[in-house]
């Protein structure tokens, strides 16, 4: 997806989620909460302040919980903070009393997620909630590296079979030009069940109970948990093909529609004829998809189904391995569907329905979001197969073990990053990312150069744990732009001078805290095609001296710019000085030091920057009219294949001309050719030698200024088990362990209430008003001058 | 009274109007639909087919304030402005972007508002004044300079410092209350106390500032004069006299802001993680979905009318000289 550059990427712990319960069982937690109370007032914990206690909340007449009123609770709110000072739960602990020991993880979210549909949600902030609970039919393995993927309600990884023209089958190694259509065919566990949800509801004779819910029926329903009655049953290979009509539909709103039209046959017909539909009922919607069909895709059976793709297309299996390709149940979309749930805001794109390991028990994105354990997962074995090292290191301890290992993950709504940091620290929250303001407390920078903890995280028993990201964040030139852009030999050397000017290791030591590792080329580190060493530098702004990467020297730039026709930064033939324009997403005083940064990178070279600050949307205006000449924008990729970054050179991708992803609008016809080619290999020695090339054609023409490619941080606090470090991955949840009695106990030793400032305020105001009083009843009784 | 408060409800008709017409220009120049649309389908990916999907499913497919297509009427009805706009005064919010229904999200989220807007309020109010008196009482003394000094210097402070400052002293380092956050019932109760010392504390310097250049300028008048002349105590003078007299100021800055009360704090409701209506907003305007934002502002315009009217009738009741006429 692209990344705006004033959006630090996140780790995966970074992201954070929350919930909205269903009301009952606010309530439940509430009144639990009370009891546990009453239980410690009754309990002896505490000597002489129990007895006080007891004598406060008897004096007030609260003798049951009926008659618990308004000022019970008042008292007894005080009896707990007396009894809270006498070891039991932190004061400033942010969750009920009786959540402490609770086999939970506590996280955080920032961003209320938009979607919870996986045939809308595009976004890696709710696929932290959505992986959970939905289950496409593939997925990543948890450790080894490179990504490779591996089944996950799909029985294998499914094997393209290839046809030509007239439906005859080729072989696996047949020339791509020879492939009419790759089938691939899915089979799927049987036995796999959804979670408890009122869409499968069935009364005595068997019929739907919430599929004909009348005015009367939804009297007293305003949440999904209103409903007193849940169901399930067995996942068929025909909610993975109605999943796919979905993305189909118009009224979706699918983002990869477009994408899939390209590839899926009959997609784009299907499309076209759901578009000529003018019902605009729901439910008349659902009943369209359920009878029609897409000419290339089928069920085969209840547990397999095929998809046609057009051609050749190996990327394709990792869109299975996507939340746009779980399973939807029609059952679901039909109870969904019905008159009066939206009004109540009861809808598929908030409350969803799999057969995931977690399901969403309660939905309030403005304070918490809660997953549950699935009462009705299948269970699934830990992996037991790593990298080296892995044994070592204790991550593979839980080896074949039924997953998950948690009952309930707790997101809390945190937006603004001190207070999440502190409340890591104090261990309210399990892991953390590293904001740039914590980056010194947290981290230091050993002689070698390698991140370290500082001591006060060592001495917590915090690990950290880093990662490349699969993404680039990188400056564009507008190819467009008869100045800085084109083919010509001048605009190349000018590209390329500029390339040695700005400082790419700068940048990350001052503005992410070296947090990232500066790119040679489109492909980031851990994705295929991606070189090391003296092999995979950029040589036009690198050379290798004593077994490193130094980057040329600015007179070799400013040669390159002599050539170019600017010396000096001044056009040879009218003797201006090179003004270009810099389009920049500007919204707070941090950018403007990244700004002047920026500015002063290219007045190395005596070129006069003009900054034109924006806000996204004419950002992004600009980068699609291709009016701007200059600009900083990221990638992160959707799958771990160099197809996912080289597309973004690809020609016949110009944002301009096709509004593809291509933001330089950068066009090389040799390239175009080897992209064809490369994306329809395997990898191999082949597909290496082509996009070796295609790198070396890029670096020459020099579209980007390659970057940098981001490291991801994260921090877990000792109870934490099972963190691996996965940016394909994220359905993680599963994974992890905790020890919750550590992770309490701990708490109490973190956070012992300190109380001398309240004596010590007290005093002073003591201090203060005695005083004033007195000053007040002299002068009252002072005479008259 | 009745025919004059129905007359202000009736000025307030145009004025809403207008707040309308104001938010959905000064919105729509800086996100056009097709950015909306953009916002809320993803970067990546994103045809022009989708966009125009989205927006004809949305209302917004339609100009902006003036349809040349239509006839009659129709130029100004079927158009983005009227469309959205009119069913607001009948107090029907509609659906957020998203499909959810503002209405029920509103009702929701105005109570965390409120727990923290009256108790810092009422606290405020009773401190700040209490304060004030008592510089008065002390007026022309180091006290009274003191004081002043005091409240410059806490009033020149940033809230924000406050609210870091609270959550750094009372949350992290005296480990008394939770750094942020909020829950429902009963346990809301130890997420409020850290906001409300905030609030009070932050309010302290400009609220008692303002009160005491009240009570300075109603000490000076004749009847105070009149007052110690007949022999009472300082202290029933400034309480007894004092005060009543210069509750009208008073009540014009306070009842005028309790009906807003429930649009809650952008800052605070941030930092503490308080689901409130000021970050109902604030994640309207980020995310630009105009249906909520039109909404708020709408609100906003509406409660501010209210409190005005609110602060006229309760003239008359603290100043039985004052009579509302239509």
């Amino acid at each position: 997806m692209n990344l705006p550059l004033d959006n630090p990427a996140r780790s995966s712990e970074d992201r954070p989620p929350r919930i909205l319960g269903p009301v009952g069982q606010r309530i439940r937690r509430c009144r639990d909460t009370l009891m546990s109370k009453q239980s410690a007032l009754l309990s002896p914990k505490c000597g002489a302040n129990i007895t006080e206690t007891r004598l406060s909340v008897k004096g007030s007449g609260v003798r049951t919980i009926e008659r618990f009123d308004i000022r019970g609770r008042f008292l007894l709110g005080l009896a707990a903070i007396l009894l809270a000072g006498c070891g039991e739960a932190p004061w400033n602990d942010p969750y009920p009393a009786n959540d402490a020991t609770g086999n939970r993880v506590y996280s955080s979210f920032a961003e209320r997620p938009k979607h919870l549909d996986p045939a809308r949600s595009y976004s890696a902030d709710e696929y932290a909630f959505l992986a959970q609970i939905y289950e496409p039919p593939l997925q990543y393995h948890f450790l080894l590296r490179p990504y490779r993927l591996v089944p996950l309600t799909a029985l294998e990884v499914p094997e393209p079979a290839y046809f030509d023209i007239d439906g005859n089958p080729l072989p696996q190694d047949a020339p791509a030009e020879s492939i009419h259509r790759s089938d691939y065919l899915i089979r799927i566990q049987p036995g796999i069940r959804y979670q408890p949800h009122p869409a499968f509801a069935a009364d005595e004779s068997g019929d739907y109970r919430y599929h004909a819910l009348t005015a009367g029926d939804l009297r007293g329903i305003n949440q999904l948990g209103d409903f007193e009655q849940t169901g399930t049953r067995e996942l068929t290979a025909e909610d993975y093909v109605h999943q796919i009509k979905r993305l189909a539909a118009p009224w979706t709103h699918s983002p990869i529609a477009g994408v899939m039209q390209k590839h899926i046959l009959g997609f784009e017909e299907y499309a076209q004829s759901l578009a000529e539909m003018t019902e605009t009922d729901p439910l008349q919607r659902v009943a369209r998809l359920r009878d029609s069909e897409i000419a290339g895709v089928e069920v085969v059976d209840p547990y397999s189904y095929r998809i046609g793709v057009k051609g050749k297309y190996p990327q394709f299996a990792y869109w299975l391995a996507m939340p746009f390709f779980a399973p939807m149940p029609w059952e679901a979309e039909v109870f969904y569907a019905q008159p009066g749930l939206r009004e109540r805001n009861i809808m598929l794109d908030w409350y969803p329905v799999g057969t995931g390991p977690f399901m969403l028990g309660e939905n309030n994105p403005n304070l918490r979001m809660v997953l549950e354990r699935n009462s009705n997962f299948r269970g699934e074995a830990y992996p037991s197969e790593g990298m080296p090292g892995d044994a070592e290191s204790g991550i593979l301890a839980d080896a074949g073990r039924p997953m998950p290992f948690i009952e309930e993950a707790i997101y809390s709504l945190e937006k603004e990053n001190i207070p999440r940091w502190n409340k890591f620290l104090q261990g309210f929250y399990d892991s953390s990312g590293i904001a740039s303001d914590a980056f010194d407390q947290a981290v230091q920078i050993d002689a070698g150069g390698e991140p370290v903890l500082t001591d006060a995280m060592r001495e917590r028993g915090i690990s950290l744990l880093t990662s490349v990201e699969p993404s680039v964040m990188y400056m564009g030139f507008n190819m467009l732009d008869p100045v800085i852009g084109g083919d010509s030999e001048r605009a190349r050397l000018l590209r390329r001078a500029i390339a040695i000017a700005v400082d790419f290791e700068e940048f990350i030591s001052i503005f992410t805290n070296g947090r990232g590792l500066v790119a040679q080329g489109p492909i980031p580190p851990g994705i295929f095609g991606y070189r090391e060493g003296e092999a995979g530098i950029n040589p036009f702004v690198y050379e290798w001296v004593d077994g490193r990467a130094v980057r040329r020297s600015l007179d070799e730039a400013r040669v390159l710019m002599e050539q170019a026709g600017y010396p000096g930064g001044r056009d040879q033939a009218t003797g201006r000085a090179l003004t270009i324009n810099y389009e920049a997403i500007a919204t707070g005083p941090d950018d403007r030091a990244r700004l002047n940064w920026i500015r002063k990178q290219f007045a190395k070279l005596g070129i006069e920057l003009v900054i034109r600050s924006t806000d996204y949307n004419r950002f992004q205006e600009k980068i699609r009219n291709g009016t701007g000449q200059v600009f900083m924008w990221g990638w992160n990729a959707d799958y771990p294949d160099p197809e996912n970054f080289l597309f973004l050179l690809y020609g016949p991708n110009g944002k301009v001309e096709h509004q593809g992803e291509n933001a330089s609008n950068y066009a090389n016809p040799e390239f175009d050719r080897l992209f064809n080619a490369m994306r329809f290999m395997d990898d191999g020695p082949e597909r290496q030698a082509a996009i070796d090339r295609m790198v070396e054609i890029a670096r020459t023409d020099a579209p980007w200024l390659w970057g940098f490619n981001p490291k991801a941080f994260s921090l877990h606090h000792r109870w934490m088990y099972n963190a691996s470090p996965n940016q394909m991955a994220n359905n993680t949840l599963k994974y992890r362990r905790v020890d919750p009695e550590m992770r309490e106990t701990l708490r109490r030793d973190w956070n012992p209430p300190i109380l001398w400032p309240l004596w010590a305020i007290g005093g002073l105001l003591l201090v203060i008003i005695l005083p004033a009083l007195w000053l007040v009843w002299r002068r009252e009784r002072s005479t008259a001058l | 009274m009745t025919a004059y408060i129905i007359r202000r409800l009736i000025y307030a008709i145009p004025i809403l109007i207008g707040v309308n017409l104001i938010t959905f220009v000064l919105f729509f120049v800086v996100n056009a639909p097709d950015d909306m649309a953009r916002m809320h389908l993803g970067e990546k990916r994103v045809t022009e087919e989708a966009i125009q999907t989205w927006k004809q499913e949305h209302g917004y497919d339609r100009p902006l304030l003036y349809n040349p297509d239509a006839s009659g009427l129709g130029r100004f009805t079927e158009t983005i402005f009227f469309e959205k706009s009119i069913r607001l005064f009948v107090f029907d919010f509609g659906s957020s972007d998203n499909g959810r229904d503002i209405g029920y999200d509103i009702s929701q989220r105005m109570w965390p508002s409120l727990a923290i807007a009256i108790p810092v309020l009422l606290v405020g109010l009773s401190f700040n004044i209490s304060y004030a008196l008592f510089i008065v009482f002390f007026r022309a003394t180091y006290v009274d300079i003191g004081s002043v000094v005091l409240l410059v210097a806490m009033m020149s402070i940033s809230g924000l410092f406050y609210i870091i400052g609270g959550q750094f002293l009372l949350g992290k380092l005296f480990h008394l209350v939770p750094i942020s956050g909020y829950d429902t019932g009963v346990e809301a109760w130890k997420f409020l106390i850290l906001p409300v010392i905030v609030g009070v504390i932050g309010g302290i310097g400009a609220g008692t500032r303002w009160y005491r250049t009240l009570f300075l300028e109603e000490i000076s008048k004749d009847y105070v004069r009149t007052a110690r002349a007949k022999g009472l105590s300082e202290r029933r003078v400034l309480f007894r006299h004092v005060l009543q007299n210069a509750l009208i100021p008073i009540l014009t800055g306070v009842v005028v802001v309790l009906p807003l009360l429930f649009m809650g704090s952008l800052i605070s409701e941030s930092f503490f993680g308080i689901p409130g209506l000021g970050s109902y907003t604030i994640d309207a305007i980020n995310s630009q979905d105009f249906a909520i934002v039109r909404s708020m502002v709408f609100l906003g315009a509406v409660l501010y009318i209210v409190g005005l009217i609110l602060t006229d009738i309760s003239y008359t009741l603290v100043d039985p000289r004052v009579r509302l006429q239509p």
